[in-house]
């Protein structure tokens, strides 16, 4: 008897406590959700006040251009003409438009127009392919007719024909990535491996140390112009493009110092107490490398994985220029060189979409990282 | 320091009635040198040491006076610079898991779960046995310290006294034949400190692993110990005297705390710190 009552005054004990604790766990929820809200209003804000110094900053310095054009007509050639090319600027004829920092509306109306390009040029893409398809099955039969000559070296397979206008600005982007992550992991491949190796031994670290000190700060330029002297050398009698080849491995070993540095600390830094337990329980050198060192060094390595990685983008755009790859270096080269009414919008598009590309590749590094290390980090 | 050569002496006699073939840890004539930029600085001199089978033994004395020294010299963590340290007759060569440690920071591997911390020791002591054998060792012993229900808990998710109890399991669960303990318990509060110590001695009198504890406690080396070692100040710190404690066993605090012998221990033990 006293038993129920027991029970039954702790049922209802916590059906009292039911609501109250809903009620906890339903403001805790709304607290969370009101500081996502602030966290969101606040970055809105901050764009907006960004985009408006950037369209304020971009109209003064087109007004200065367009007062300075204005006058030296008027200087030189007399009122007539200064009115002429005042009315000109006015009308927005792109013949007389001061050359200058791109507006936030200009480059937005790049960014479509080189959307637009995309589909012009994936129209051109498929109709060079409904064109030249007669003739590449024709390639195509040839090479399989002759088959066993080919595969004997009597005669030489001959190429299909492919598309070889422009490219769209996609297809540039696409490149951009593929070396810059083609560039990664080449750094992850050399600089990890060696990083564990010399963080494991002091004296092979100060073996390598001049060696790290030394090329650590070479330039992304000086980086290209090694690599492509070793790689043209390579390439000899082999008539494809090695542009793509000699850009990624640039980008590649200009950026991998970080990680190499990070994983070199982050191996030879383990706490002492992990090491001493691998010492008792006379852990293989296998296993406490694997078990005990990565595991505890994972974060650090990581660390030097993003810092790679944004050091890849940035000088993916130097070396890609000077390497003559299709990518986004390339693209910004060449629209400053052309000159044309939108190319400095176009510049300003590819830096948003360096930028924004750089941003989204750190944020899958930090998920990566946080699923795999055993600490946390929070993305900054 | 006359009164503690000859207690000194005293507990050198007391070990000659042993026979030797009960010696689980032999400390002779041991000396440790720490090079300083202001010359050497010997910590250990001289210091003799006899450890039993099947003992549990504590170890107290002044902040310094160099009883990590000793024990990580014990482990094989540390070089001895003379004399020499035996486990069962045979000098001891850099660590090995004969002698299973409890740092005073758990030190489990954060990034593995409980379980995998075990294993980690298991697997390495017990590489014969099937892995489901193995994995049973681990647990039973993870058991035994009350953590059954936090097998794939991560290590870093539990609470230090959580963790020391994971320690503790790891250490028995590779069967050392000398068991050592650098203040254990020493970052704990005090009620979980006594909670650990409870886990200690009960799985400790189910398996008899001979035990060496530094502890900086009074009450906490009593309540463990066979024997309460004191270590003089350093430098040239050495065994100052050896206080038996005639407990029965199994022990509870209650009936610790009742005995009548206790606080002349107490007393015996505070007077030498005091001193
Ligand atoms: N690697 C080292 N190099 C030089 N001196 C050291 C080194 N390690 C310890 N010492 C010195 O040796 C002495 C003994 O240190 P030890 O850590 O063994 O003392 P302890 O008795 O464990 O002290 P505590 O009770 O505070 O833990 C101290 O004076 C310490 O400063
Ligand atoms: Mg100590």
């Amino acid at each position: 008897m006293g038993q129920d009552i027991t029970l039954k005054e702790k049922s209802q004990r916590t059906s009292i406590l039911k609501p109250v604790i809903s009620k906890i766990t339903t403001v805790f929820k709304q607290e969370k959700m009101f500081e996502s809200l602030k966290k969101l209003g606040i970055t809105v804000l901050s764009i907006t006040l960004f985009i408006g110094l950037w369209h304020l900053g971009s109209k003064a310095l087109y007004n200065k251009e367009a007062n300075f054009t204005i006058a030296k007509a008027l200087e030189d050639q007399g009122q007539a003409a200064a009115d002429a090319v005042q009315a000109c600027i006015a009308s927005g004829d792109s013949s007389c438009q001061p050359n200058t920092l791109p507006s936030p509306s200009q480059v937005w109306t790049s960014l479509l127009a080189l959307i637009d390009d995309y589909y012009i040029i994936k129209q051109d893409k498929i109709d060079d392919a409904i064109e030249n398809a007669p003739l590449n099955a024709e390639i195509r039969q040839f090479n399989i007719d002759n088959a066993a000559q080919i595969a004997a070296g009597d005669i030489e397979a001959r190429q299909e024909i492919e598309y070889t206008g422009r490219s769209s600005f996609l297809d540039i982007v696409v490149t951009s990535i593929k070396t810059v992550f083609a560039g990664f992991l080449l750094a992850l491949f050399i600089a990890v491996p060696i990083g564990i190796i010399i963080g494991l031994s002091p004296s092979l670290r100060n073996a390598f140390n001049w060696f790290i000190q030394i090329f650590k700060p070479v330039s992304p330029v000086v980086w290209y112009l090694l690599v492509f002297m070793i790689v043209k050398t390579l390439y000899i009698g082999n008539s494809s493009d090695n542009s793509f080849v000699i850009s990624f491995i640039s980008v590649g070993l200009c950026a991998m110092w970080a990680t190499l540095v990070n994983t070199a600390m982050g191996v030879a830094s383990v706490d002492q107490d992990y090491i001493n337990v691998a010492k008792v329980l006379k852990l293989g050198t296998f296993q406490k490398i694997f078990k005990v060192i990565l595991p505890s060094s994972l974060p650090l390595i990581f660390t030097g994985l993003r810092i790679t990685l944004s050091v890849a983008w940035m000088v993916l755009i130097a070396i890609e220029l000077l390497a003559q790859s299709k990518g986004l270096g390339l693209f910004v080269w060449e629209e400053f060189n052309n000159g044309a009414n939108d190319s400095n919008a176009k510049i300003l598009v590819a830096m948003f979409v360096i930028g924004i590309i750089g941003f989204l590749l750190d944020r899958l590094m930090l998920t990566v990282q946080n699923a795999v290390s055993f600490n946390k980090v929070e993305g900054v | 320091m006359n009164a503690i050569n000859t207690k000194q002496n005293l507990a050198t006699d007391n070990v000659i009635f042993n026979s030797s073939n009960d010696v689980m840890l032999d400390l002779s004539e041991l000396k440790k040198v720490y090079p300083t930029p202001k010359g050497d600085y010997i910590v250990l001199e001289n210091l003799n040491l006899k450890i039993m089978k099947e003992e549990f033994v504590t170890i107290i004395g002044h902040s310094g006076c160099g009883k990590t020294t000793m024990l990580s010299m014990i482990a094989g963590l540390n070089p001895i610079s003379g004399g020499s340290i035996a486990v069962l007759g045979k000098g001891i060569k850099g660590p090995g898991p004969d002698r299973g440690v409890i740092f005073q920071s758990p030190s489990l591997m954060p990034w593995m779960t409980t379980l995998e911390n075990v294993m980690l020791g298991v697997n390495q002591v017990f590489g014969h046995v099937s892995k489901k054998q193995r994995q049973d060792i681990a647990k039973y012993y993870l058991h035994k310290v009350g953590m059954e229900d936090s097998f794939n808990k991560k290590a870093k998710e539990l609470s230090q006294g959580m963790q020391q109890r994971v320690g503790i399991a790891r250490a028995f669960a590779i069967k050392p034949k000398v068991l050592l303990l650098d203040e254990p318990f020493g970052m704990l509060d005090s009620l979980t400190r006594g909670e650990l110590q409870d886990i200690l001695i009960e799985v400790w009198n189910k398996e008899k692993i001979t035990a060496v504890m530094i502890t900086h406690d009074v009450d906490e080396a009593i309540f463990l110990a066979d024997r309460v070692v004191m270590m003089t100040s350093g430098p040239r710190a050495k065994i100052g005297d050896i206080l038996d404690i005639n407990f029965d066993r199994p022990r509870t605090r209650k009936s610790v705390l009742d005995h009548d012998d206790y606080y002349t221990y107490r007393k015996h033990l505070i007077d030498f710190l005091e001193h």
